[in-house]
């Protein structure tokens, strides 16, 4: 049994090329997840900052992207900004387009909903005391907000790196489509190859967002108290 | 009158010197009219007792006094500075103006001495050590100097309510604005916020104190201002006020409030 597991990951270059693709997924989430933050922060705060036309254009931008699966913007900026518009970008390029402008709106909403949730009567009091409008949001709204943002942040991460498989259709050699590709070759010997080997990733995947989903109860554990 | 400006004045009532004018006070929500043209002195040492029906507009007042409600027109004097100009720089005269609310209004991220020295410390800019050493002082007067670092939710509502009053304290305020601080306590816990007002009543802070708590009204009271309908009705001394109200309107207000406590009774 163990065997079989064993001469799968120490065939060829099996296991660095497991690490390679998995170095792909990191690197693409990590990518998508800080440029997501850089948006989706000051869109979030537009959001709430009440203004009328703004507000309006990054909820359609939101609800937009919402609703449609990720795998559809992937395959409609990879396949027709090159054939329509004749735009080349990488595969690579285009997966954290594509991951960023759906993280970027999810953040907002998130960053949106930490502000605004915020009772009136905590800016008033701080007004009260003589803060400054700047004052009362650095050092009554934000650190207030981030902790009320930081749940959601944390699992919206997560939800990413959950989602970063999907880069295997337009033939990134992520940890997926690394192990796919392994199982087809061992598969012919093997017949517990798909086990082993999606197994594997199913550990690894778990050993990833695991930590940061327990991170994440550290944190809110630790300012509740 | 400038000359006594910062000496508290004698305990039980004003020494004469003005800290605030207020003239033809007018506030408007809509249609609504909140504040139907309110004039008004408080004397330095002075203890105020605004009371009057709910929406008759005492809270508004309050807030029109340190710029958290924009005025429609009429005038505010504090100490001789007309404060309700255009280009007022309301975070400067917040810090004269302190004001305690119904609700706890306690930062939830910041420990009690972190709530208490953000005022001091980056409003007026005072060194932390010094600005340190003030707060506990006040937090041991009010009783809480155990409770430093607890945070907000550790505390009882009467806990928060003191260190809300010590916050504005620690700002060293011409004058302070309560506004129903004890409204939304547990029975229990009202007493130990109305003891600490009294304290600071008899050392001669000038106060404005809206509340429907009679029996403190009567008992801290320079003078009573009976409000109705966004206008001052009656204004006397408290046992003037409480024993025989000349208005129609207030006599039927504390009627209403006698009905209610021997109810609960």
């Amino acid at each position: 049994m163990l065997d079989s597991a064993l001469s799968i990951f120490v065939a060829g270059r099996n296991l660095a090329r497991l690490w390679e693709g998995l170095e792909i997924t990191l690197w693409i989430s990590l990518a998508s997840v800080g440029l997501s933050i850089a948006f989706g922060v000051p869109f979030g705060l537009v959001m709430a900052s009440g203004r009328r036309f703004w507000p309006k254009i990054l909820r359609l931008y939101l609800e937009a992207v919402r609703v449609v699966p990720v795998l559809v913007l992937l395959f409609l900026f990879y396949y027709t900004l090159s054939s329509a518009f004749s735009v080349n970008l990488s595969a690579y390029v285009v997966s954290v387009l594509v991951f960023t402008i759906w993280g970027a709106a999810e953040m907002s909403d998130l960053v949106r909903a930490s502000v605004t949730s915020l009772p009136a009567h905590q800016r008033e009091s701080g007004r009260a005391l003589g803060l400054t409008g700047r004052q009362v949001d650095l050092y009554v709204v934000v650190p207030q907000a981030v902790r009320r943002l930081l749940p959601g942040v944390i699992n919206l991460t997560t939800r990413m790196i959950k989602t970063t498989p999907f880069v295997f259709f337009i033939n990134i050699p992520d940890l997926m489509k690394v192990g796919q590709q392994i199982v087809e070759v061992a598969g012919m010997r093997n017949h517990l190859a798909s086990v082993w080997v999606y197994g594997f990733i199913f550990l690894v995947y778990f050993a990833i967002c695991y930590p940061v989903s327990l991170f994440s109860r550290h944190l809110e554990g630790r300012w509740q108290s | 009158m400038n000359d006594t400006d910062n000496q508290p004045g004698p305990a039980g009532g004003g020494n004469g010197a003005r800290v605030l004018r207020i003239r033809d006070l007018v506030k408007s929500f809509g249609e609504r009219r909140i504040l139907d043209g309110i004039s008004l002195d408080v004397s330095q040492g002075e203890v105020l007792v605004v009371i009057g029906p709910s929406g008759c507009g005492k809270s508004t007042l309050l807030r029109c006094l340190n710029g958290l409600e924009p005025i429609d027109s009429g005038e505010i004097e504090l100490k001789g500075e007309v404060i309700t100009r255009p280009g007022t720089d309301w975070n400067r005269v917040r810090q004269r103006v302190g004001m305690v609310f119904q609700n706890y209004e306690l930062f939830p991220h910041l420990n009690v001495l972190g709530n208490v020295l953000l005022g001091p410390v980056k409003v007026q800019r005072r060194k932390r050590p010094e600005a340190e050493r003030d707060a506990l002082s006040w937090l041991e007067r009010v009783g809480l100097a155990d409770r430093a670092s607890s945070f907000p939710r550790q505390l009882s509502g009467g806990q928060k309510q003191r260190v809300a009053i010590v916050r504005a304290l620690t700002m060293s305020p011409e004058i302070m604005l309560f506004d129903e601080v004890t409204a939304s306590l547990d029975p229990e816990m009202v007493r130990e916020v109305l003891d600490v007002m009294l304290g600071l009543a008899r050392q001669g802070l000038t106060m404005i104190i809206v509340t429907h708590e009679m029996a403190f009204a009567r008992a801290v009271a320079d003078r009573i201002i009976f409000m109705d309908e966004g206008a001052i009705v009656e204004q006397s001394a408290p046992d003037g006020f409480f024993e025989s109200p000349e208005s129609e309107r207030a006599r039927r207000f504390l009627n209403i409030f006698e009905f209610s406590e021997k109810r609960r009774e």
